[in-house]
């Protein structure tokens, strides 16, 4: 009973992950029809905004004692940060929340790329097909990543959660079980409500706003808005700055539980696509709801009772629950006729 | 290139295909790309991404898991290589037969879906693929370490055990390695090229490409468009696992990898790169990104000293430095480069370049107003 | 076009004249069988320099450490042609290096990118020998990739030295003639570790093992669990876990419940990096079972995992080829030539590279030829010391170097950010021998 608990816990915390990365992508397929490759390094990007963030907050003072000799034979290096030799332990704090903290870089940054990139080039290819779309963002993922590679290197880099969330907690005794048996990092509780906030407030923005009106009125009929004198294309440009800062909020608060390489992004790229189209096209709850199914799914699939049974499942289990869904559901769980059909 | 489309003008553009192929030896030279074994990579994934354009550049199916037939093609050669031994035309009929069923079974289930929900399907059967050939069907695909054939095999049509020498894969005792690998693949590429030229002008190819334009047309006609996209289908997936079969040949191993999704990426990229329904142009496109794999990867500072040492040294710092971002280590920089400008500029890839050359050299005659229409109006749908 | 044209000699005119008739033939359709003793590819006899090939990871998860081991090329080379400090040069022993090249030849190099894939290493190696007519190559971050570049210079006749390799089967079931292992493998960590797992852990452990999917991961667990087992410990489970699967926790969870006291992680690269932060964060480091502190153990350490697991790795045992605050001669001479010349220390895959450049250069020199068939024979149960683990056998029988293992512990107080491995013991090498006959393979010929 306990392992099942765990694996729910399991699930949900992978499903929040998959379904915020999802949900920006479903947004820029739903709205602009753009099939957008570079979403996954839009993610890695905002996993870097935390790197940076982390970098810029600990940048050293380097101290040299002649005295001292490395064992190669150069004087030795006493580095601190200088927030630390300045603000002394408030520089301690401001460190130890780095990663949070950098959210409040991370969303100006992702929102302005997202501007950028939506009025640089992703508006020159809504009329084309979606071949060249792919080949474009795709080409422009490749050489994201090889600009933080050269600059970050290629090694993971860690980022360690705040010291009061970096442990486990002991879940379990507050619904009963015995102590010790439901523990889990409270660092992946945080991503999970973290992610069901993101998830709640674009859902409320869409829902609650005339912007969002406008925006749902878009991805239902793009032609007739168009008809009636609203200048959809300005507020495509904001819908795609939001759906870049989500999945730069997602790589944000991700670093943490999987330290970020160059390569994460191309890592979740084809995940997130699975997600979205199972979801459905141009769904926004499909998407949600693809991406939590998927989590927890893919969490029972790889207990060892499962795996006994079915080796190799765990490996495949993804696309396997894809192509039933596709074959039993023309359309995904929630898609729409004519999305992304041709 | 051609301006018209006629029996003549198809039977010249073969004859120049024909011989530019033979000649590749001669004419890459120069530029560092005529070695045996990139040539035999040019000709191999010529082959492959002119099978992906049957069906992605005639019927406009994206099909994202091209690659499993190109691992496919390749398992089965090496296990033909290991049961009958070392002749590689068994084995090409092993990748072919084993490249159709799979083929087969995966477009029937495939295509009953369009548009992104059909790429998805695909990628999802060849992710599995991979990840099954990679772990739990190790006992058959040998899985990391990848399918090589081994001297304990049977290698029944060899007469196992006489052979001590190196396993190679012989055509007539002839090694199908270094040049010799080179123009067996060559000739194959040409009888493809044959095939997919025919297939372009034939009444199937007209119907491929009215299913491109519009499905839901078709159907209303009461014409099930199924059949000749599943054909397409599975001869796109028989080119892929022969070319799959034609890297066992010229080098007798099989890994998982040739499954991955980024060796299906890279055959989509490869076409849309030359062109996506232009008979030329997914060769093009191979050749290259099999380039730049290959030679743009191999340079370092060494050899860009080299290069621009005849530059005065204060000059020739930051220029080997700057250089270095785009060769090398990162090399991977350069092909996104290439994408994004190629695509943005040339729309419908290098063979509308090429057009746009030929048209400026050609402007003093008035033209038909057809003119490369088959070609620039495929590539742009 | 083809600058290594073998000679023609009679049978082979017969050969292409029979072939010609059905292909297009070029003369270079010459069967390897068809060489004179004398006769090996790539010959540099005629030439005033000699050509190594580095075929290292430049893209992909594995780039940092090809870089790596890139630059320890590039210091080899100079070393060989007698440029800086010598490094190694000068605590070598025997040495017939003599800082002029080899064989009075200046070394030159080329590089590839292996992508860290089977495929693209075969394509970049057969590049080097076609097209940049190398005399050896050398490189790697994978088993996987090694093995196969290793059979691939079986086929072409051209010495490979492997970089970084641990799997068995490397020198065991795929080994080759033409291939040769300087770094250590997963039977050697066992051996190593189990003494060390005994004295700080006890004999009375239950053991949970993940496991990468793929063989080199089986086959360090097969190791491991073999010895753990020999100390007496039992083994809870073995999990595999995919390759890249990023988040573990699915994995990691039921080892909570497990009863198990020790995690066993059989990872690599970005997966022990993933799998270790998160088995810390599920609190598994701060557990009591069975009255005991709970352990997990990373049999296979590298500094690069290390700076990528962060804090995560303090306190956590494992094995490692060589580190570069050992204080022997050698070492320290090695630490000093790269540090000055890169401004930190070497990893131990550029340490490895490193060495095996030396070796092999040394080897042409005492062989008083390139000839692989002559080299090879130079290198097989050849015994050297000064390299940085102590004497060291390169034994004959499956080409895989018998030296002291070093035991690792992740530092608890790091002095700079490079002091991240504390060596705990130095396991003597004739605890690690083991009989070449336990893992079977075939080197295969000297000629081919």
């Amino acid at each position: 009973m306990d392992a099942i608990v765990l694996q729910i816990l399991n699930g949900l915390d992978k499903g929040g992950a998959y379904a915020l990365i999802a949900l920006g992508l479903t947004l820029i397929f739903g709205t602009l029809g753009v099939v957008n490759f570079a979403h996954g390094a839009l993610f890695m990007l905002g996993a870097f905004c935390a790197v940076a963030f982390n970098h810029v907050i600990s940048l050293e003072q380097v101290v040299v004692d002649p005295t001292k000799i490395t064992a190669w034979g150069t004087p030795l290096e006493t580095r601190t940060p200088y927030i630390e030799v300045w603000l002394g332990d408030t520089g301690t704090t401001l460190l130890n929340y780095s990663v949070p903290l950098s959210i409040l870089l991370a969303v100006p940054l992702m929102l302005l790329f997202g501007y950028v990139m939506e009025r640089g080039l992703i508006r020159h290819f809504y009329k084309r097909p979606h071949a060249e779309q792919i080949l474009v963002t795709f080409g422009l993922a490749i050489v994201l990543q090889e600009i933080v590679k050269s600059y970050f290197g290629a090694n993971p880099i860690p980022q360690a959660a705040p010291d009061v969330v970096r442990g486990a907690m002991d879940l379990g005794t507050l619904i009963g079980f015995d102590p010790g048996t439901i523990v889990y990092p409270q660092w992946r509780i945080v991503y999970l409500f973290f992610s069901l906030g993101i998830i709640g407030s674009v859902f409320a923005f869409l829902q609650f706003t005339t912007f969002g009106m406008v925006v749902r009125a878009g991805m239902a009929d793009r032609e007739t808005v168009g008809f009636l004198g609203i200048n959809i294309e300005r507020r495509f440009t904001l819908v795609f700055a939001i759906a870049a800062m989500v999945a730069g909020l997602a790589g944000v608060m991700y670093t943490p539980i999987l330290p970020p390489d160059y390569h994460m992004g191309m890592d979740f790229l084809v995940l997130s696509f699975v997600v979205v189209v199972v979801g459905g096209m141009g769904s926004l709850p499909g998407a949600v709801s693809a991406g939590f199914l998927l989590g927890i799914l893919q969490s029972f699939a790889s207990m060892n009772e499962v795996k006994t049974i079915l080796p190799g499942i765990d490996q495949i289990i993804i696309y396997l629950v894809a192509v039933i869904i596709l074959l039993v559901r023309p359309r995904g769980l929630m898609g729409r006729k004519g999305v992304m059909e041709t | 290139m051609l301006t018209k489309v006629t029996p003549r003008s198809d039977l010249l553009m073969f004859v120049l295909f024909t011989l530019a192929i033979l000649a590749m030896p001669l004419w890459l030279a120069p530029i560092g790309a005529g070695y045996p074994d990139l040539l035999q990579k040019f000709a191999i994934f010529g082959l492959f991404a002119l099978g992906f354009n049957i069906l992605f550049g005639l019927t406009g199916y994206l099909s994202f898991g091209h690659a499993v037939f190109l691992g496919v093609g390749s398992y089965a050669a090496v296990w033909s290589f290991k049961l009958l031994g070392m002749n590689p035309l068994p084995a090409l009929l092993f990748s072919v037969v084993f490249s159709a069923l799979f083929a087969l079974a995966i477009g029937f289930i495939s295509l009953r879906r369009s548009g992104i929900y059909f790429s998805i399907l695909t990628l999802a059967f060849a992710q599995m693929s991979y990840n099954l050939a990679y772990s739990v069907l190790t006992p058959i695909t040998n899985g990391e370490t990848g399918l090589r054939v081994l001297q304990s095999d049977p290698r029944l049509l060899d007469g196992s055990g006489s052979d001590t020498g190196p396993l190679i894969s012989r055509l007539f005792g002839i090694e199908m390695t270094g040049y010799s690998g080179f123009y067996f693949c060559a000739v194959l590429l040409i009888v493809g090229f044959y095939i997919s030229q025919r297939i372009f002008r034939s009444p199937f190819g007209m119907m491929l490409r009215a299913v491109k334009s519009n499905q839901n047309r078709m159907s209303y006609t009461g014409l099930n468009t199924r059949p000749y996209t599943l054909a397409a289908f599975v001869i796109s997936g028989v080119f892929a696992g022969v070319a799959g079969g034609l890297l066992a040949v010229t080098d007798p191993l099989a890994g998982a990898e040739r499954m991955q999704w980024t060796a299906s990426g890279e055959v989509v990229l490869m076409t849309i790169l030359g062109g996506a329904g232009t008979l030329l142009g997914p060769i093009l496109g191979a050749g290259l990104i099999k380039y730049f794999e290959n030679i743009f990867s191999a340079y370092n500072e060494q050899t860009l000293h080299a290069i621009f040492s005849f530059l005065p040294d204060v000059i020739e710092a930051p220029v080997v430095s700057i250089a270095g971002l785009f060769v090398g280590e990162g090399w991977h920089l350069t092909l996104g480069l290439l994408f994004m400008v190629v695509v943005i500029f040339l729309p419908g890839g290098i063979m509308e370049g090429l057009n746009r050359i030929s048209k400026i050299f050609s402007r003093s005659k008035p033209k038909p107003k057809f003119t490369s229409s088959s070609q620039s109006a495929a590539a742009a749908e | 076009m083809s600058n290594f044209r073998r000679p023609i000699n009679r049978r082979s005119l017969l050969k292409a004249g029979a072939a010609s008739g059905l292909v297009l033939a070029t003369p270079t359709i010459i069967t390897r069988n068809a060489w004179a003793d004398t006769n090996f590819r790539n010959d540099p006899t005629n030439s005033k320099s000699v050509t190594f090939g580095f075929n290292v990871p430049q893209t992909g998860a594995y780039a940092d450490e090809g870089a790596d081991e890139l630059r320890a090329y590039q210091l080899a080379v100079k070393h060989l042609n007698g440029e800086g400090d010598g490094g190694m040069l000068n605590t070598m022993k025997p040495l017939s290096l003599e800082g002029n090249g080899i064989l009075g030849k200046k070394v030159e190099y080329v590089t590839g990118d292996t992508q860290t894939k089977s495929d693209a290493a075969r394509a970049s190696a057969k590049r080097m020998v076609e097209k940049d007519g190398v005399i050896m190559w050398s490189g790697g971050s994978s088993s996987g990739v090694a093995i196969a570049q290793q059979s691939l210079a079986q086929e072409m006749g051209i010495v490979f030295m492997c970089g970084l390799t641990h799997s068995n089967d490397t020198t065991g079931k795929d080994k080759r003639r033409y291939g040769f292992r300087h770094f250590f493998n997963a039977y050697m960590s066992g051996a190593a570790l189990g003494p060390v797992l005994e004295k700080q852990m006890g004999k009375d452990r239950r053991a949970y093992h993940l496991t990468a999917d793929y063989t080199w991961g089986w086959t360090q667990e097969e190791s491991i669990a073999n010895t753990t087992e020999g100390l007496g410990w039992e083994t809870v489970n073995k999990v595999r876990t995919p390759l890249g699967a990023g988040d573990f926790s699915q994995y990691i969870a039921p080892v909570l419940n497990s009863g198990a006291d020790v995690l066993i992680l059989n990872h690599y690269g970005k997966d022990m990096i993933n799998s270790l932060t998160q088995a810390v964060q599920f609190g598994l480091r701060d557990k009591l079972v069975n009255g005991k502190n709970f352990e997990i153990i990373v049999p296979l350490y590298s500094r690069l995992m290390a700076q990528g697991a962060g804090e995560n790795i303090k306190g956590i045992y494992g094995t490692t080829n060589w580190n570069w605050s050992l204080q022997d001669e050698g070492s320290k001479a090695f630490v000093k030539s790269f540090g000055q010349e890169y401004g930190f220390p070497p990893s131990q895959a550029a340490h490895t590279c490193y060495v095996q450049t030396l070796l092999y250069a040394d080897a042409c020199e005492r062989a008083g030829t390139f000839n692989p068939a002559e080299v090879i024979k130079a290198l097989e149960d050849h015994q050297f010391d000064g390299m940085g683990n102590g004497p060291t056998l390169y034994r004959g029988a499956d080409h895989q170097c018998f030296k002291d293992v070093l035991v690792v512990k992740g530092n608890e107080n790091a002095t700079s950010r490079f002091d991240l491995l504390e060596v705990v013991e130095v396991t003597p090498s004739a605890q690690v021998t083991y009989d070449p006959e336990i893992f079977g393979g075939e080197l295969g010929p000297y000629k081919v």
